[in-house]
């Protein structure tokens, strides 16, 4: 199945929550914010939404310096 | 009226149709805010004078230490030591004296920053932690004041440019403060200047823009910056129907302090 993470396809071997995504990517999810679809989810839904093909996906990371 | 001087020195954005004599006039009519005078603080300030912006407020409580210097382009080594306000409005001063400079050198918090934005057209963050992120951008939405979200960390940025009630807030984008203990965004991550540069530049710019109403400003959508690859994205951003300050049903009624801590580097 493939879907689209911050504007680049990603092929899943297997179906996915939006967290295990994250997981697997080495992203801790206490460090980002999450639009799927469109829209934004809230961080409590992500371990209960499966990802299915051509979802969209992006991952914003909290960044706070200057 | 612009005087023979000015007239040679705002030339080559006088020129520009979008800003024309009459925007000139404007912008030296016209004040922002710059909280935070370091690494995004500093372009956003020194653009923003040469430019002409006639009032320029700078918020900051700290003062110039050697580890600055590789990134806040204000500030010279002869400054270690001083207020980061005293040493930025040299500067300024020096770059351009059209600029009136507004000094606030005391940490801003939830008694005195209604009072500090109060006067401003456009306020400009550039501080170093959510804390005072949060308080910004609650009180520019609670003060309807038009707010340029920009932060940085490592080889990464963001930038959003905020009107509150039309486009999506801060807290639309991040609804709550990371969890304490889990961001690395303070000293010990690190930061390369011309990141900060960048990022800071283009605050700069948005500001410019909402200050004259000219132009697509960065509202409703949000950028993303990765320098060590040079990739820089636009992202769509809706407003959250949930959000906690702007959304259907809100429950941040009053301005909030949050103690967040950064995670350390081990």
């Amino acid at each position: 199945m493939t879907i689209v993470l911050n504007g680049k396809k990603e092929v899943l071997e297997q179906q996915k929550s939006i967290r295990d995504l994250l997981i697997s990517k080495n992203i801790d999810p206490n460090t980002v914010v999450v639009e799927y679809n469109g829209d934004i989810v809230k961080r409590e839904e992500w371990a209960n939404i499966f990802l299915n093909e051509d979802d969209v996906l992006e991952v914003v990371r909290f960044v706070g310096g200057g | 009226m612009l005087d023979s001087n000015q007239q040679l020195r705002y030339s080559r954005q006088i020129i520009l149709k979008d800003i024309g004599y009459k925007g000139q006039e404007k912008l030296l009519k016209s004040k922002a805010l710059v909280i935070g005078s370091g690494g995004l603080g500093s372009p956003v300030l020194y653009y923003l004078a040469a430019a002409g912006v006639g009032t320029l407020g700078i918020a900051d409580f700290d003062t110039v230490s050697i580890s600055n210097l590789q990134r806040q382009i204000l500030h010279f080594t002869r400054d270690i030591g001083r207020k980061k306000v005293d040493s930025a409005e040299e500067k300024i001063k020096n770059l351009n004296p059209d600029v009136k400079v507004i000094k606030y050198p005391y940490r801003i918090n939830a008694e005195n920053i209604e009072e500090i934005i109060q006067d401003y057209d456009v306020i400009i963050d550039a501080v170093d932690n959510f804390t005072a992120r949060y308080l910004i951008s609650d009180c520019c939405y609670f003060m309807k004041k038009p707010l340029i979200e920009g932060a940085v960390v490592g080889f990464e940025g963001i930038l959003m440019t905020i009107f509150p009630g039309e486009s999506p807030c801060y807290r639309c984008l991040y609804p709550e403060p990371p969890q304490s203990g889990t961001i690395p965004t303070c000293v010990d991550m690190g930061i390369l200047g011309a990141v900060a540069g960048t990022i800071g530049a283009l605050q700069a710019l948005e500001a410019i823009k909402v200050l004259l109403n000219i132009g697509n400003t960065l509202s409703g959508r949000i950028l993303s910056f990765d320098g060590l690859n040079l990739n820089i994205r636009e992202i769509p951003w809706k407003k959250r129907k949930t959000c906690p300050l702007c959304g259907e049903n809100p429950v941040i009624k009053e301005l909030q302090e949050y103690e967040i801590k950064c995670k350390l580097k081990h």
